[in-house]
């Protein structure tokens, strides 16, 4: 076994974005947000973002805005640091190395030079207990400072952020933990805890789950297991201190949280319901229902314009304050597990997978973003646990991406199981896909497989799905009915079953000629055309657990998968068995665009890649322990375009891309060294880019400069390179409107005069500027040409009766991007 | 943000026919007009021209009546035994009708006596029609021979003796005079040229002969007797084409839709079935009170007309266009136009800002009751009569919505008499429907659950849980008796099945 060293396992996308409470900006534009081990930075009107802040080794673990400074924003992580940023230009500003695993961070406006960190009680990681310590920033300039000098405040606080808060103008801090409420006040140096009693009668839960300090007020509203919120007031005194209590949510509430000036409460819970109360009268609420999904954790920006709400199904909104809607980002959803399987839609590429409940989520793999929900189940969603959702569990594109097929289940306790199929049309017109057909109990039982035709020429298309009913069914598009009401819809055509076993999987061959299914230990392979049973392979023992037709020149080949450690690859022109592996073999797959089967192993609680195509006997890539744990999903996304690599090893990476789902659900894909050097050396050109003000001229200008940098740098010398970058003529000349310029011919003219009183470097030889001085009256007789023909009037020429002292450089510049105009014209004309 | 989602109303298929343009054309008649004629009515013939008049021959008369009215225009009524076929000439001037009596007689429409009187046949003459040149008769009768007679000189042409049994019907060709057709008892259809003394062509339909059809174009001939419908084709000599087998009683006449394209088949089993021309399927059907005898077309089946056994003679008008606009207005009464228009056609100026208002969703009332989770009033409105009677999908998708929210049981207890015994009484209605049970039978258990402490309380809900009770005994029977047949089926068709020889043996069956 061979191992690549320039293929590595990277996280792609989809981290988690609701992990910690979103930051807004103080002027409300900007949203941060810990994501993974980067802490990205949202535009919070148009929910893109606009860069990462990266530096973090481990997990971030909270984000929080400098008190004394509103651009910049420090952030912990779980690798013992603590960030500085500056997260308008995104740049590290300062660490401070800390040195414990910290989970989470806290500061005042007046508390300077102090940071407040929960960090483990005892020195190991594993330890249950937190402490609530004080930490001194170092005075120090360096960009990385060690931290050491630190006190505890409070001892036994609780790991969850949202449990501790400060209070009014930073003399108090407010910490909740199980059934204890603790408040601790800075001048006094004496701590008060509260205590609720176990339980009350009624069946209420007291645990403490969120508080928040009123800032303006002696007051602290902590939300509840049992869905109340309690306003704790005189407080200062161990005896005399009160409570009142409000109730609406109906269960945990998960985050409370006053608005900057105090007059309101906002609070959320599983019911996904964001809940505004007045502040002292208590009985006025507002309600935004229907937020999709548990509020996490709700954040307020400084000046109370806005709020934003995590949610469970990673998702941040921002409202505005007169509760509206205003944004919506998304990351990739990600449940406790996948059912169906990972798909690429054809059309859009985009990775689909269980979203919602209830829903597909399509998610681009490109832009890391997901582009949009589809609502399979179309029911109302009841926030209520211990509640039987309808799931999606199965779902099928067919090869063009016109039709897509999905199946949802609920099993109810005692009652039967509810399956409904439902098929889908694309809509070229929505660009969506809209219902076409439900079929209700398409199966008596639990649907096992389900997968289209794949031939790509043929007019109709076949679904098949086969259940735990032993039955497997053939679903055909039946031809429109007469009255002209109904369109085209799917219909029953076969239904087969084999010796009454259970049909385990499907799978069609390349040209769907054939369809293979297997029973437990047996293979049967059918004619779709016909519906005959043509063959049976079977090699016990086992049941069968994977099937696929190899593609392209392996096309005779069918590959299984055994429960029993066998990977079997039958020849389908002799029906026998050509080979046969022992590997525990979790999951078989091929590559839509070549010959190659990936096979994920596991081995020794860890997950090995074998690549390997079925007529050969070595394996083209094999990559051990990718991840710790079972993988057991994994798709082959295409690629926009094709990689040219040679190498051998990584030549299967060529056409898609293979992304799978660890146990963990991280999405995690393979990459190559070149492609992986391409991304880095584009994010770097980005952040270059990013400190200029983009205009659109400037891209194509930028563009055309750099290419000129490189021909210069090839040809002629140092001199070159010095040029003026961001020159105030030609910023000027682009930005000066057409119709005030003069017209070509005499710009032309000037043109020249402007190279003849230019300053020559005196280092610059004769011969080269003789050259040059024949090249140019060439250029110039080409320059009206082209004047005159174009007459778009996108040529800035005019600039010069602005700016008549333009350097021979400039002016050899301006001629340059002249001539280069012809290409990026037709280059847009194409596109 | 996302809005409430209705409660989904699952669509169930619709039993019975489909609504297709056949059905469409072929319901687009009035009420029939029913006039009792004075015996069974064995024969009816529209005039080839206008305005249309029909022939109606029954007993010892026959009647014409005009397109519209319900009294007949001219009775003939000078026989002295039944009447049979009485047919127009194509220029609708003559009549000619056959008689128990043997005697053939030739009317004037517009006069009342007989012209001209055939006589040569020794018995009841069932069959005359004119040849296409308009001289001459052709007759069939119960003596086994058919005749041509000549009009103008009232003599005998020819007398053919062919068939061996009585020719009960006969057609001419239009387009050839010379040319005739005869079915007989016999069992055979022969065709006759004139100029020849012996039939050219002879056709077994293998039963009695009731009744012929020429196409218009003449190169298909469609015969009816017993349960059959046969269609020959002529220009390929007499080969048969298709053979239909759609009526339970003999068929007794059939006839052509103008255009051509349907074919009609009446019968003594009380229906009329309409055929499509190119598939021979049958595209509608019509019922009658009485076994039919005979059957008419009016040109651009502008009427069916149906003669019965029993005398009656059901007339079907097909409604005027405006008729059916009417109705289909009546239907949908809306508010005035201008209700609509309201501040929805003014255009907006450029300077205008313009303020979009959120669209209101309109939910059903029970949605609405569900949407604040108030589940007794929504199950109170999905159980109100109207929707209980007329739409009970309605109801039961609201039955099945609250037992997916957890809360049916929360919706189904605290009722009190009146309300038990109106669920009750719709559990009665559609428990045992196929399409309801998997919702309907968990809420039984669960009402039968929660009242189980009530019962004997009130004598309303009682009887009601006695009915129930009945019910499901008997459905209980029912599916004993299904399963029975359905094991009697299995071992029939596991004994007739050949044993197949391959290895492995896989049932497999298609589904349409």
């Amino acid at each position: 076994m061979v191992e690549h060293g320039d293929i590595r396992v990277v996280h792609r996308g989809g981290s988690k974005i609701n992990f910690r409470e979103p930051v807004l900006s103080h002027d409300s534009r900007l949203l941060l947000c810990a994501s993974g081990e980067c802490v990205k930075v949202f535009s919070s009107s148009t929910e893109e973002c606009v860069h990462d802040l990266q530096g973090h080794t481990d997990l971030v673990t909270g984000v929080l805005l400098n008190p004394s400074n509103h651009l910049q924003a420090y952030s912990c992580s779980a690798d013992g640091t603590v960030r500085l940023w500056d997260f308008t230009d995104g740049i590290l500003i300062k660490t401070l190395v800390v040195g414990f695993p910290i989970y989470s961070l806290y500061a005042s406006a007046h508390h300077n030079g102090v940071l407040f960190i929960v960090i483990s009680m005892a020195s190991d990681k594993r330890s249950e207990l937190f402490q609530l310590a004080a930490l001194h920033l170092p005075q120090s300039g360096d960009q990385l400072v060690e931290a050491r000098e630190f006190s505890s405040v409070l001892g036994d606080v609780s790991s969850n952020p949202a449990a501790i808060a400060f209070g009014q103008g930073g003399e108090y801090i407010a910490s909740a933990k199980g059934l204890h409420l603790e408040v601790y006040f800075f001048k006094k140096q004496k701590s008060y805890r509260f205590s609720l009693k176990e339980d009350n009668k009624k069946g209420a839960k007291n645990t403490f789950t969120c508080l928040s300090c009123h800032p303006k007020d002696d007051c602290i509203a902590t939300g509840h297991e049992d869905g109340k919120i309690r306003l704790w007031r005189n407080f200062n005194h161990k005896r005399e201190y009160t409570y009142s209590t409000l109730h609406w949510h109906h269960s945990a509430v998960s985050s409370v949280r006053f608005t900057p000036e105090g007059t309101n409460l906002l609070s959320g819970g599983v019911e996904s319901v964001l809940v505004q109360w007045r502040y002292n009268q208590e009985t006025q609420k507002d309600f935004l229902p229907r937020l999709g999904a548990a509020i996490t954790h709700i954040a307020v920006s400084p000046d109370g314009e806005l709020f934003c709400t995590a949610h469970s199904d990673n998702k941040l909104t921002v409202i505005q304050s007169c509760v509206k809607v205003s944004a919506v980002i998304q990351g990739l959803v990600k449940g406790e597990s996948v059912r169906t399987d990972l798909m690429v839609d054809p059309r859009s590429k985009a990775l689909v997978l269980n979203g919602k409940p209830g829903h597909l989520q399509f998610y681009s793999l490109q832009r890391d973003k997901q582009l949009y929900n589809l609502d399979i189940v179309q029911q109302e969603y009841i926030h209520e646990s211990g509640l039987q959702q309808f799931e999606v569990v199965k779902a099928a594109f067919d090869t063009r991406g016109n039709w897509l097929a999905t199946v949802e289940e609920r099993k109810q306790k005692d009652s039967t199981l509810e399956l409904n199929l439902k098929l889908w049309a694309y809509d070229e017109q929505t660009q969506s896909f809209v219902l076409n057909t439900t079929v209700s109990g398409p199966h008596e039982a639990r649907i096992t497989a389900m997968c289209f035709c794949h031939t790509a020429d043929s007019q109709t298309t076949m679904l098949v799905s086969a259940s735990q009913d032993g039955h497997f069914k053939a679903w055909q598009l039946a031809e429109a009915a007469q009255t002209e009401d109904e369109g085209p819809f799917w219909s029953c055509d076969f239904v087969g079953a084999y010796h009454s076993l259970v049909p385990e999987c499907c799978c069609f061959s390349a040209d769907g000629s054939l369809l293979a299914i297997s029973f437990q230990e047996v293979v049967t392979v059918w004619s779709p055309a016909s519906w005959e049973l043509l063959t049976t392979l079977s090699q016990p023992p086992g049941a069968i657990r994977d099937l696929c037709f190899g593609r392209q020149s392996c096309s005779k080949y069918l590959l299984g998968t055994t429960a029993k450690n066998l990977l079997c690859c039958w020849n389908l022109l002799t029906c026998t068995l050509e080979w046969s592996t022992s590997m525990d073999v979790s999951l078989l797959l091929s590559d839509p665009l070549s010959e190659n089967m990936a096979a994920f192993c596991s081995h020794a609680g860890c997950t090995d890649l074998f690549v390997f195509k079925p007529s050969e006997p070595r394996p083209l890539f094999s990559h051990k322990a990718i991840c710790s744990g079972k993988v057991t999903r994994a798709v082959f996304a295409p690629r926009e375009e094709m990689l040219e690599s040679c190498e051998e090893s990584s030549q299967w990476l060529n056409r898609s891309q293979l992304y799978f789902l660890t146990q963990y659900m991280d999405l995690m894909t393979f990459i190559t060294k070149a492609e992986e050097d391409r991304l880095m050396a584009s994010s770097k050109r980005l952040v270059i880019d990013d400190s200029v003000a983009v205009t659109p001229f400037y891209l194509l200008l930028g563009k055309h400069r750099q290419q000129q940098q490189e021909k210069q740098d090839r040809s002629f010398s140092a001199e070159r390179n010095q040029l003026p970058q961001g020159s105030v003529a030609i910023k000027e000349l682009l930005h000066t409107p057409a119709h005030v310029l003069p017209s070509a011919s005499f710009l032309c003219s000037m043109f020249v005069r402007s190279l003849l009183i230019s300053v020559t470097d005196s280092r610059e030889e004769k011969k080269s500027e003789e050259e040059e001085m024949e090249s140019d009256k060439e250029e110039e007789s080409e320059c009206e040409m082209e004047a005159s023909t174009m007459g778009q009037g996108q040529t800035a020429e005019a600039q010069e009766t602005a700016a008549p002292a333009l350097t021979k450089a400039q002016a050899r510049e301006l001629r340059r991007v002249k001539k280069l105009d012809h290409s990026w014209l037709s280059s847009l004309l194409d596109s | 943000m996302a809005s409430f989602k209705p409660t989904k109303i699952q669509v169930y298929p619709k039993l019975g026919e489909k609504v297709t343009q056949d059905t469409l054309y072929w319901k687009n008649y009035k009420a029939p007009v029913q006039i009792k004629e004075f015996g069974a009515v064995t024969n009816i013939d529209f005039s080839p021209v206008a305005p249309h008049n029909y022939a109606v021959t029954a007993f010892t008369r026959i009647h014409i009546y005009g397109p519209f009215s319900q009294e007949p225009v001219k009775s003939f009524t000078r026989f002295k035994d039944t009447a049979y076929c009485g047919r127009f000439r194509s220029d609708g001037q003559l009549l000619v009708a056959g008689c128990e009596d043997s005697v053939v007689r030739l009317f004037d429409v517009s006069g009342k006596v007989a012209l001209r009187m055939f006589k040569g046949h020794t018995k009841a003459v069932r069959v005359t029609d004119f040849t296409s040149d308009r001289y001459h008769i052709l007759t069939g009768s119960d003596d086994y021979t058919c005749r041509l007679w000549d009009i103008p000189n009232s003599t005998e042409l020819t007398s053919y003796q062919e068939h061996t049994d009585y020719i009960r019907c006969g057609i001419t060709s239009k387009l050839n005079r010379d040319l005739f057709i005869t079915g007989s008892y016999d069992h055979t259809l022969k065709l006759f040229d004139a100029r020849v003394n012996k039939s050219v062509m002879t056709m077994d339909h293998g039963q009695p002969v009731e009744s012929l059809l020429l196409y218009p174009s003449e190169g298909l001939l469609v015969s009816a007797g017993g349960r059959y419908v046969k269609v020959w084709d002529l220009l390929k000599g007499g080969q048969p084409l298709v053979s239909l087998k759609n009526h339970h009683k003999t068929v007794t006449c059939l006839c052509l839709s103008s255009n051509g394209q349907r074919l009609l088949s009446a019968s003594l089993d009380r229906h009329v079935k309409v055929y499509n021309t190119t598939n021979y399927k049958v595209v509608h059907n019509f019922d009658y009170a009485a076994s039919i005898l005979s059957l008419g077309l009016a040109p651009d089946d502008e009427s069916i007309v149906v003669g019965m056994t029993n005398g009656i003679l059901s007339i079907k008008h097909r409604k005027s266009s405006e008729e059916t606009k009417e109705i289909s207005g009546q239907q949908k009464r809306r508010p005035a136009y201008r209700v609509f228009v309201k501040g929805k056609n003014y255009v907006p100026k450029q300077d205008d800002y313009l303020v979009s208002k959120p669209v209101k969703q309109h939910l059903a009332k029970y949605d609405k009751q569900l949407k604040r989770f108030n589940v007794s009033k929504a199950l109170d409105t999905a159980l109100e009569t109207w929707t209980r009677f007329r739409k009970p999908e309605i109801t039961v998708a609201v039955i099945k919505e609250l037992d997916r929210r957890g809360t049916l049981k929360n919706a189904l207890a605290g009722r009190d008499e009146r309300g038990l015994s109106q669920l009750l009484n719709f559990l009665v209605g559609n428990l045992v429907d196929p399409r309801f049970a998997p919702v309907l039978v968990p809420a039984t258990e669960m009402i039968l659950d929660i009242y189980q402490s009530v019962i004997g309380q009130s004598p309303v809900v009682d009887v009601q849980l006695q009915r129930l009770q009945d019910l499901l005994e008997r459905e209980i029977g029912y599916q004993q008796d299904l399963l029975e047949v359905l094991g009697m089926l299995d071992t029939m068709f596991t004994s007739s099945l050949p044993r197949k020889e391959v290895p492995c043996s896989e049932t497999f069956y298609r589904r349409f």
